[in-house]
């Protein structure tokens, strides 16, 4: 599901519903059209997340997200500045040796050459920040924050996933609440990283998301809680919910493609997250069950799978930007690892 | 002998003196308080303006580490914003159009308020100028987005008599627009005349497509502010500059420099006018308490102690001088403040009220010098005490000291020509030191020197056939010059100084008042605001020229350029000239034959002095290349300077036919007001709420008001002096001839008549009146040569025409011989009441 429409909130945009084009099921997914950006739709999102490994053997998460918004379509306005797409990008570094988020974030309005999400092919720049998909087919991705830079390549070692129905995820009751999904799972990572001015050499594994839509999220909704985990015999899980006010599922949903390429999509019953141990934060106040247990139905059974985090204190209070109290970090399963994102838990999510 | 105590007889000296003359005390006290006053007042005034008008800029630019700007309000092409923003160590440039608008007018025919338009990319302000940035109404986030509508500064709203939601009319570029109020900026200064929308609509709304007025810019944390400055200013292009923080401080500084100058020379005035009145007070009464000093020199007391006493007293009047000065020049900041404004009335500074601080530390500064002031001018009296034989003036009294002393002319002198050398020297760290040096050591030389030139002017009148009383007023002048020198030194360290001020101001309103004549010779004039979209384009210019009762028509076109990249930028103008220089500029001598094939420029006397440039030299300026300067002109209104070329050469090598300016010179007999309302239906909509129309009679009343308005001060504060210098001068009459009583008694016995002392007396102060003045008259035109031939050109770049203000002059003199001679009766009169043969006895 990911940060969702974080833009949305922030710009909050003249333009209707009926201004964007609609997700819509049956769509075909094109590559690398589909790698580039869709500014025709509300929203969109590139969102890297993976574990690294340093020469040192020290374990490390990280975050680097790029969001496009459409927030207006200033008719008739010939401005080189009209304003029509939004670019955002965050990065986090998850560090146990210092025990939270180190983070950081561009935006700009695109244009100028100095912001631009290129249609066509995956070619993403945000001021000194980038993502860009060479003709290898490997992403590799430029960011840097204060006393943190990341500098890593993301070589692809299995085809693309398309969740949902071939690319078409739906994310509540109503069949126009869905987006265009698909993932990249098992990702192999090489780079390097900086850490307190520090430059060192990385290896590791990533999963890229890559999603667009146009809806919102459904009124009920207060929250969502998203859970990616590359398995180290090659398979892919993915799972999200969404949330009302008590906790309840509105919605759920994932795939699991197993080493194999079996895919098996999950329809909301066969999704459940159940709370175990919760951490609470000293910064906010928010209470995040940070090591649920998730029960899976596949087809061999339902599964349950313990989620331990890397470290406890994964939040991010991106307040003062606008943005929303949220927790998402880095973590393990047994025989797997990856990232967990929870949201809504401070205060309901609004769009 | 054991020396006695020093604190009881002080106590008892001190406070004895003071019981028995308070006034004269009073007078030296004031006077010390008056020029403390001033001195605070002013740099209070000063700061709290200057503060301010920082603050208006500092909420117009919101803050940002770095600024850019182009140089015409044109702009610069837009493509400048990505490389710039590439240049490492820049964090974020964030881009913005810059309109000068107009509200609408509160009343229908009034004129709007002027307003600042911002047109910019609210994600990239909230990293470089956050303040900047709107609040919308109902919501307690930032507006990023800005799609709709303008957010307006607290002071604009409440000009346009808008509120949010409601539709304002904004003019600017020449276009009029509807726009709706979003919400309020809540991070502009109160006095801010500011409304922000976004750039997108700016560009669009206002015909700025394409251009770019400014660049905010923040570095990145850590960066080396040199180096990143030093790649701006290596990408930036000739029309764009950077404008530092200091600098817009510097600017804003150096608009008020006149008003700093100047009255920071009348605080100096009322200053030493002080010292000469504490001098002079200091002096009689050491004078007169010859005796009482004797006595306690008798009884043991050192010389050491005597001057210690004397410069006690004096620390003491300045202390209470000082701390009634610093009261009241609070009071007076306040005063002005709330009457005036921050600028003195001189309209530099606009709107908004001016917060005033109270500042411990200048008012500490200005206590200690008026302290100084007081202590030094008790220093030769105290030495006088000192020096003192017991003996002698234990018998006689008042020491007036051996009649044929020889008086030396070469310490005044010295002190003169020293004065006349400091006047020659260049300025010092751009400042006139000097000219304030030689301004000092020619009064102090002026002073020195009286004592002779009492005894060169009274010796020669001594030998003529007089009436007795004034044959004897001449000799007591002559035989005891150094008591002439004590009454003398307040004349005529107030008179010069005075003098000097008036004749400084009148020859720099003349000069204006001439100028402005010179200026604008045609009927009506306009000029357009707002010329972001090119002033007036040619089609115009012809309907305008054919307007009914319109003769002709001369278009300006004004342009900054910058002649080096660190330089401020000076105002080129494209004007008819090369048909007559002399009738299109105000000249300062000819305008030199332009040799075939180049190209001729006319530069204002500021960017001449600035710029090192003389008539016959060739410089290269920007935007035009090589010209010849074929002559300077006076400019009092643009001080980084101006350049005029003809109209023809400059559309030639500009490519600009735009004009900003018109100037319209009528048929014989034509009324203006009917051609101004054609030309005002003439501009289209945009424009002509940007455009001022105005009658150069009209003008030139406002322009003088305003200068007489910024002088207000200075005459008010002149006129106190002066009262306060003829105070002193009765003050120390009165003291003196309370000190002759036993002289009059002798002069009784011998048969001398009471009212032939009377006319003595009276005859004595008019001399003395009217050498003061005289003596202080021609002290201060060489001294007012010095302010308006030195100190002037230094300050301001500027040369001004002598000229006196006779009628002043006149009733100064008559003035101070009146006040002299009735204070000199008025006091003999007491002197003479008492019994002549008491009086006499006593001496004996």
């Amino acid at each position: 599901m990911r940060l969702l429409l974080l833009l949305a909130l922030l710009l909050g945009t003249p333009l209707a519903a009926q201004d964007f084009t609609p997700v819509q099921p049956g769509r075909v997914m094109a590559f690398p059209a589909d790698h580039g950006a869709h500014p025709d739709f509300r929203t969109e999102w590139w969102y890297a997340t993976g574990w690294l490994t340093t020469a040192g053997g020290e374990k490390l998460g990280f975050q680097v997200t790029f969001f496009r918004s459409r927030v207006g379509d200033a008719a008739g306005n010939p401005s080189k500045f009209a304003l029509k797409q939004v670019l955002f990008a965050h990065a986090a570094l998850s560090d146990p040796k210092l025990g939270r988020l180190q983070h950081a974030q561009r935006i700009a309005r695109a244009g100028f050459g100095l912001a631009e999400a290129r249609t066509g092919d995956m070619a993403l720049v945000l001021d000194d920040w980038s993502l860009r998909r060479g003709a290898d087919g490997v992403m590799r991705t430029q960011v840097k924050g204060d006393g943190f830079a990341l500098d890593l390549a993301l070589a692809p070692s299995q085809p693309v996933l398309l969740q949902g129905r071939g690319g078409y995820s739906q994310k509540g009751p109503d069949p126009a609440e869905a987006s265009h999904y698909y993932t990249m799972p098992q990702l192999k990572v090489s780079g390097r990283i900086v850490r307190a001015g520090k430059a060192e050499a990385v290896t590791g594994t990533a999963w890229l998301d890559r999603e667009w839509s146009s809806t919102l999220l459904n009124p009920a909704a207060t929250g969502w809680d998203w859970l990616g985990l590359n398995m180290d015999d090659g398979g892919a899980l993915t799972l999200f919910r969404v949330r009302r006010k008590d906790g309840s599922a509105l919605w759920a949903g994932g795939s699991y493609r197993s080493a194999k390429g079996e895919l098996t999509v999950l329809a909301p019953a066969d999704v459940r997250f159940v709370a175990a141990r919760r951490w609470k934060s000293s910064r906010t106040g928010a209470t995040y069950p940070v090591a649920p247990v998730v029960e899976v139905r596949l087809p061999g059974g339902v599964r349950r799978v313990p989620v331990t985090p890397l470290m406890d204190d994964q939040e991010l209070d991106s307040r003062g930007g606008g943005g929303p109290v949220y927790w998402e970090g880095a973590v393990t399963v047994p025989g797997g690892r990856g990232y967990l994102e929870m949201t809504g838990y401070l205060t309901p999510l609004k769009m | 002998m054991r020396a006695i105590d020093l604190p009881p007889a002080c106590g008892w000296l001190i406070g004895g003196e003071w019981r028995a003359h308070p006034g004269r005390l009073v007078v030296a006290v004031l006077a010390i308080a008056v020029g403390v006053a001033l001195g605070f007042a002013v740099h209070l005034v000063n700061t709290a303006a200057l503060s301010s008008f920082a603050r208006a800029v500092g909420s117009v630019s919101g803050t940002a580490d770095v600024q850019a700007r182009s140089i015409s309000p044109r702009g610069v092409d837009e493509a400048l914003y990505p490389r710039l923003a590439r240049i490492p160590g820049v964090a974020t440039v964030s881009p913005v159009v810059e309109l000068s608008g107009r509200l609408p007018p509160r009343e229908a025919g009034m004129g709007g308020q002027r307003i600042t338009v911002l047109g910019i990319d609210s994600l990239r302000a909230m990293a470089a100028t956050p303040s900047l940035l709107g609040m919308p109404v109902g919501n307690s986030g930032r507006d990023l987005a800005l799609t709709d509508g303008i957010y307006l500064s607290r002071a604009a709203m409440v000009a346009a008599g808008a509120s949010p939601g409601k539709t304002v009319r904004i003019v600017a570029a020449g276009v009029a627009r509807d726009l709706r109020v979003a919400g309020v900026l809540a991070g502009a200064g109160e006095e801010a005349m500011l409304g922000v929308l976004d750039i997108g609509e700016a560009q669009w709304r206002f015909g700025q497509l394409g251009r770019l007025q400014r660049f905010d810019i923040k570095l990145d944390e850590g960066a080396d502010r040199d180096t990143v400055l030093a790649r701006l200013e290596a990408t930036l292009p000739a029309e764009a500059e950077i404008v530092r923080a200091e600098d817009e401080a510097s600017r804003s500084a150096s608009l008020s420099r006149a008003y700093r100058v100047n009255l920071g020379m009348l605080a100096m005035v009322a200053l030493l006018t002080g010292g000469f009145l504490v001098f002079s007070a200091q002096s009689l009464s050491v004078a007169r308490r010859g005796p009482q000093f004797a006595l306690l020199r008798v009884l043991g007391m050192r010389p050491a102690s005597l001057r210690a006493l004397v410069l006690l007293e004096g620390a003491a009047l300045g202390l209470v001088g000082a701390t009634l000065g610093v009261a009241a020049g609070f009071g007076m900041a306040a005063g002005v403040l709330a009457i005036l404004g921050g600028d003195l009335g001189g309209g530099y500074f606009r709107g908004g009220s001016v917060p005033l601080n109270f500042d411990p530390l200048a008012a500490a500064g200005f206590a200690a010098l008026g302290l100084a002031v007081a202590v030094a001018s008790s220093w030769w009296p105290a030495a006088t005490a000192a020096r003192a034989q017991p003996a002698v003036a234990l018998k006689a009294g008042v020491e007036a000291g051996d009649p044929r002393d020889r008086w030396p002319a070469w310490p005044g002198a010295a002190l003169l020509a020293g004065g006349g050398l400091a006047a020659l020297a260049p300025p010092v760290f751009g400042l006139p030191l000097l000219g304030y040096a030689a301004m000092a050591l020619l009064l102090a030389g002026g002073v020195v020197i009286m004592p002779w030139a009492a005894r060169a002017l009274f010796g020669p009148l001594r030998h003529l056939r007089w009436p007795l009383p004034v044959e004897l007023a001449l000799a007591r002048l002559w035989g005891a010059p150094a008591a002439a020198a004590v009454a003398l030194s307040g004349i005529v360290a107030s008179t010069s100084l005075m003098v000097a001020m008036a004749v400084m101001v009148t020859s720099f309103r003349g000069s204006v008042d001439e100028w402005l004549g010179q200026l604008l010779p045609a009927d009506v004039y306009i000029h357009v605001e707002g010329t972001e979209a090119g002033g007036l384009p040619r089609e115009l210019q012809a309907r305008l020229a054919a307007i009914p009762g319109v003769r002709s028509v001369a278009f300006v076109r004004q342009l900054p350029i910058k002649l080096s990249p660190d330089a401020p930028a000076v105002v080129l103008s494209g004007q008819p000239v090369r048909a007559d220089p002399a009738a299109a500029l105000p000249l300062i001598g000819a305008t030199l034959p332009v040799p075939t094939g180049a190209v001729p420029v006319w530069v204002s006397e500021p960017m001449a002095w600035l710029n090192d440039i003389e008539a016959g030299d060739r410089i290269t300026l920007p935007l035009v290349g090589p010209v010849f300067v074929a002559g300077i002109w006076r400019d009092y209104a643009r001080q980084f300077g101006a350049v005029a070329m003809d109209e023809a050469d400059f559309e030639r090598l500009t490519g600009d036919t735009g004009k900003t300016e018109a100037a319209f010179t009528l048929d014989p007999g034509q009324d203006a007001a009917p051609v101004m309302r054609a030309v005002r239906a003439a501009l289209p909509e945009g424009v002509r709420e940007q455009t001022i129309i105005a009658e150069p009679r009209v003008m030139r009343v406002q322009a003088l008001a305003i200068f007489d308005q910024s002088f207000m001060v200075t005459y008010a504060l002149e006129v106190i002096a002066i009262l306060i210098g003829l105070v002193g001068v009765a003050t120390a009459f009165s003291a003196q001839t309370l000190a002759r009583v036993r002289e009059f008694g002798v002069m009784r016995h011998l048969g001398v008549q009471r009212a032939q002392i009377g006319w003595q007396l009276a005859s004595e102060g008019a001399a003395l009146g009217l050498l003061g003045a005289l003596a202080g008259l021609s002290l201060g035109l060489v001294m007012a040569q010095v302010l308006i031939q030195v100190i002037n050109p230094q300050s301001f770049h500027w040369t001004m025409e002598t000229r006196l203000p006779w009628g002043l002059l006149t009733g100064l003199v008559t003035a101070l011989v009146v006040a002299a001679a009735g204070t000199a009766v008025l006091a003999g009169r007491r002197a003479l009441s008492g019994e002549a043969v008491l009086a006499v006895r006593d001496d004996w």
